[in-house]
């Protein structure tokens, strides 16, 4: 079995799978079962200045959107930060810690942005005896609107001025969550570098209204009638959360700082893809939220056995080995060709492919009196809409073209060099390739 | 005297009052509002999708699903009821796994196809449970249609007509409308007087006077109806049952298998009705595994179903033999009855084991039965009637007979199987064509 075991920023657990700051992670109970359940690490749910705890609400805190029997693809919420009194808190991350010494234990913290409110409570997280603070600059809802959480995480300056501050007054390692409510999520990432965070962590939820009540004309979750945007979380963001992932994995002013991934991690495979993005290890939430902590289990097995099959002996063996292939569009090989073909044997003669194609693209699939489906090499563009409608894996692949070869389509010959938009006689602004 | 499925004879009451309810519930309970959903789900939403082209009345069977799927199953009952009136009836009666599901991709994907029978019940159920009739007729038109029969062909044919602004008058030889659907289909599969309840649905589009006790032949004739009515859809099904021509093919105890059915389909009280210990069903079709799975459901203790080909040949579908199979039906195949013994009452049947091309083996058995139920084929009956063909009346195109003016379509007429679901298309066909001509 490959060793999963995990070093980041010096934060060492079994495994590179934490619980992300949220619900699973709001107390004792919870994190212990956690730990039993083999978690990694927990980012302990994000603790507020002392003083009277925040106030949630009283009715629904999540919205859904559901896939084909009510797989839950998205998750919203409107909780808050810990509604738990600070003290009662810090002696659990203390009490657990001990427990738990071989696992990590890092606690998200939220307060506001003065650097009084720093400098009181991070000698208190120090005497936990956790391995870490997560800045918490994420959430969208109700603390942005009192300057903290996603109101900080927008403005790269604060960010960088309280990862400082952190820094001056924290010992251990600082990870800044970031928000993913903004344009270039490299500015904020910059930031965080420069003022000396540890890693960064991301992404945070994003703003969502999950859905409207056609009844009530209410947002949901809905409150008494009325609805707010939640943070947007679970499988549907996972694209998100990768591309900006990626975007510092390889940004000028962002590669090489460590990486928590975040965003709809819900198996080892999304683990491992979040891995070969830079990723060191990675935090779940909402698959936990919806399958309960067990669900570690698969990963575990999963990514060890994926290891052991491509010869990966630790975690770093693959970390980042997607980052190089990750590249911008003017810089993709225009001499690729490739063509849709459909494995007779496995069509199942749905025909989804076809109403695709004629319907949405290219009209280049055919259909006959008795519903064999054909690719028209002349038409295709290799679009890949048909692969991503067909019900069955594999039935339909993207088949490259030979060098030498004549795309039927262009009647050009299929040349065998690289060469991308940069130098295309198409391109204005092509700088000359002879 | 209490009996039970031991008892000798004929006998009633054969098992205890919670038997009847518990073997003659819903062969497939309803969907559940989740289980729907679920189905749902599974359907690809294909395009030109075979399912439909499976369906004799063209359902557009992904549109309905997609529309139980979005949570408006009532707009999926009016997708299914504008092409086939009866797809309530249709959903529970209708050989789906030859059909619709059969030709499913999910059935090719993987051998199991979308719930198509049990989803189209749930969207029908849903509308029709509240009483709603999507459907409204058209200016009145001041012609008038009569139609012989009320089965689904008959049935189907005056909803058109009358949707269509004419005016129908369906007569039936029966005291209640419904035609096979009330009188001929195994109770299990139409519980609980869903049969009576579409009838009084479908009516609600008006302009439909159903008379009933009215034969063709004894109190109607097609010249008659000719010279009151504009146009005729003649939809009276098969009256006659063939025969039993052996030696002792009279004796007490020998009945027709649609004679017990509809008995059974009108009785109040299931267990009044009699059934034998030994139970013997000729024939393989349909009616013939409908008559032998409710003997046995009634109590009798053996029940064979005695076929003169092989499974294969047998007109009820592998599901339908597969369920009689599953209630404890026995399934002789290859025999050929030559004779019924008993000393007035039948005891046994004798057979003769025949070759797949009906030769004899000269080989006998003898099977005893002290109930014999004949389902080896209907006839049309009836004098006066267009020119028929190989037994039925003669059709071309979209029900036309012989005679002009006159249409028919169903069990009586030729072309298609003998489905309720075929019996509406056609009915709905020869509907269109006699507006067509009677507006033309």
């Amino acid at each position: 079995m490959a060793n999963l075991q995990s070093d980041f920023v010096g934060i060492k657990s079994p495994n590179p799978f934490w619980l992300a700051s949220a619900p699973p992670t709001d107390k004792e109970y919870n994190v212990r079962r956690a730990f039993e359940a083999g978690w990694g690490g927990v980012v302990w749910k994000t603790l507020g200045s002392e003083g009277p705890p925040v106030v949630n609400v009283n009715g629904p805190r999540y919205g859904a959107i559901y896939g084909a029997d009510r797989r839950l693809l998205g998750l919203n919420n409107i909780e808050l930060i810990t509604d738990r009194d600070l003290f009662t808190n810090l002696e659990e991350i203390k009490r657990v810690k001990a427990d738990y010494p071989d696992r990590a234990m890092i606690v998200s913290i939220m307060v506001p942005c003065e650097e009084e409110a720093w400098k009181a409570i991070l000698p208190l997280v120090e005497d936990t005896g956790a391995d870490g603070i997560e800045l918490n600059f994420g959430c969208p809802h109700g603390m942005s609107e009192r300057g903290m959480g996603a109101a900080v995480g927008q403005v790269p300056e604060y960010i960088e001025m309280v990862t400082r501050w952190c820094k001056q007054y924290y010992s251990k390692p600082v990870i800044v969550k970031l928000t993913p409510n903004i344009t270039d999520i490299r500015k904020p990432a910059a930031a965080a570098k420069a003022g000396g965070a540890d890693a960064v962590s991301l992404i945070n939820t994003i703003n969502s209204i999950t859905s409207v009540n056609l009844d009530t004309m209410s947002p949901e979750p809905s409150i008494d009638g009325k609805g707010s945007h939640g943070g947007y979380c679970g499988p549907a963001v996972k694209p998100i959360a990768m591309s900006m992932v990626s975007e510092i994995a390889r940004g000028a002013d962002t590669a090489g700082i460590p990486i928590s991934g975040i965003g709809g991690i819900t198996t080892w495979r999304d683990a491992a893809e979040y891995i070969t993005l830079g990723c060191g290890n990675v935090q779940v939430c909402t698959a936990a939220m919806t399958y309960g902590f067990k669900i570690v289990q698969e990963m575990i097995s999963g990514l060890s056995e994926w290891m052991d099959e491509k010869g990966h002996t630790s975690i770093e063996d693959f970390r980042g080995a997607a980052v190089p292939n990750v590249t911008d569009w003017q810089y993709l090989n225009l001499n690729y060709v490739a063509k849709a073909k459909i494995n007779q044997d496995l069509c199942i003669s749905c025909g989804r492919c076809f109403a695709a194609c004629e319907d949405t693209s290219h009209q280049a699939i055919s259909i006959s009196e008795d519903r064999v489906f054909e690719v028209i090499d002349g038409e295709c563009v290799a679009c890949n809409l048909c692969v991503n409608v067909c019900p069955v894996e594999d039935c339909i692949t993207m088949e490259m073209m030979e060098p030498g070869t004549v795309d039927p389509r262009t009647q050009k010959v299929v040349e065998p060099e690289y060469a991308n938009w940069t130098t295309h006689p198409n391109n204005p602004s092509a700088t000359a390739a002879e | 005297m209490t009996q039970s499925p031991f008892s000798p004879g004929v006998a009633a009451g054969r098992l205890a009052a919670s038997g009847y309810a518990e073997n003659f519930s819903d062969l497939h309970p309803a969907l559940d509002p989740h289980e729907a959903l679920v189905a749902a789900d599974r359907c690809y939403f294909c395009h030109d999708a075979p399912c439909i082209t499976a369906c004799p009345t063209d359902i557009d069977i992904p549109l309905f699903i997609r529309q139980i799927a979005t949570g408006t199953p009532d707009a999926a009952a009016k997708t299914i009821l504008s092409q086939n009136i009866m797809g309530g009836m249709c959903a529970r009666v209708c050989p789906t796994e030859q059909l619709c599901e059969e030709a499913c991709v999910r059935e090719a994907a993987e051998g199991k196809p979308v719930l198509i029978g049990q989803l189209q019940r749930y969207a029908t159920d849903h509308l029709q449970e509240k009483g709603i009739h999507p459907f409204s007729r058209a200016a009145v038109t001041g012609k008038t249609v009569a139609v012989v029969g009320a089965g689904p062909a008959g049935l189907s044919a005056a909803h058109r007509l009358a949707m269509l602004g004419h005016e129908v008058t369906v007569y039936d030889a029966r005291p209640k409308p419904g035609g096979l659907n009330e009188y001929g289909i195994a109770a299990y599969k139409t519980p609980e007087g869903f049969a009576q309840a579409e009838v009084d649905w479908l009516l609600q589009i008006g302009g439909i006077t159903i008379e009933n006790g009215k034969a063709l032949g004894a109190d109607l004739s097609l010249d008659g109806l000719k010279a009151e009515f504009d146009a005729v859809f003649l939809a009276m099904g098969l009256g006659g049952v063939n025969g039993l021509a052996v030696e002792g093919g009279d004796k007490d105890g020998v009945l027709d298998a649609v004679d017990f059915i509809a008995d059974l389909r009108q009785a109040d009280d299931l267990s009044a009705l009699p059934v034998g210990r030994d139970v013997v069903v000729i024939g393989g079709g349909m009616t013939a595994v409908d008559a032998a799975v409710q003997s046995k459901l009634l109590g009798a203790l053996n029940v064979t179903l005695a076929y003169r080909r092989g499974r294969d040949r047998m007109n009820a579908s592998t599901f339908e033999q597969d369920l009689a199979a599953s209630k404890g039906v026995r399934i002789m195949t290859h025999v050929v009855p030559v004779a019924v013994h008993g000393n007035g009452s039948v005891r046994e049947v004798e057979f003769e084991y025949v070759n797949d091309d009906m030769s004899g083996t000269g080989q006998m058995v003898r099977v005893p039965a002290d109930q014999v139920l004949r389902a080896i084929g209907q006839t049309l009956e009836g004098e006066g009637l267009p020119d028929l063909t190989g037994g039925k009346i003669a059709v071309t195109g979209a029900g036309r007979t012989t005679v002009d003016g006159v249409w028919a379509g169903g069990d009586c007429a030729t072309g298609g199987d003998d489905l309720t679901v075929t019996a509406v298309a056609e009915g709905r066909d020869a509907a269109m064509d006699i507006h067509a001509s009677l507006m033309g």
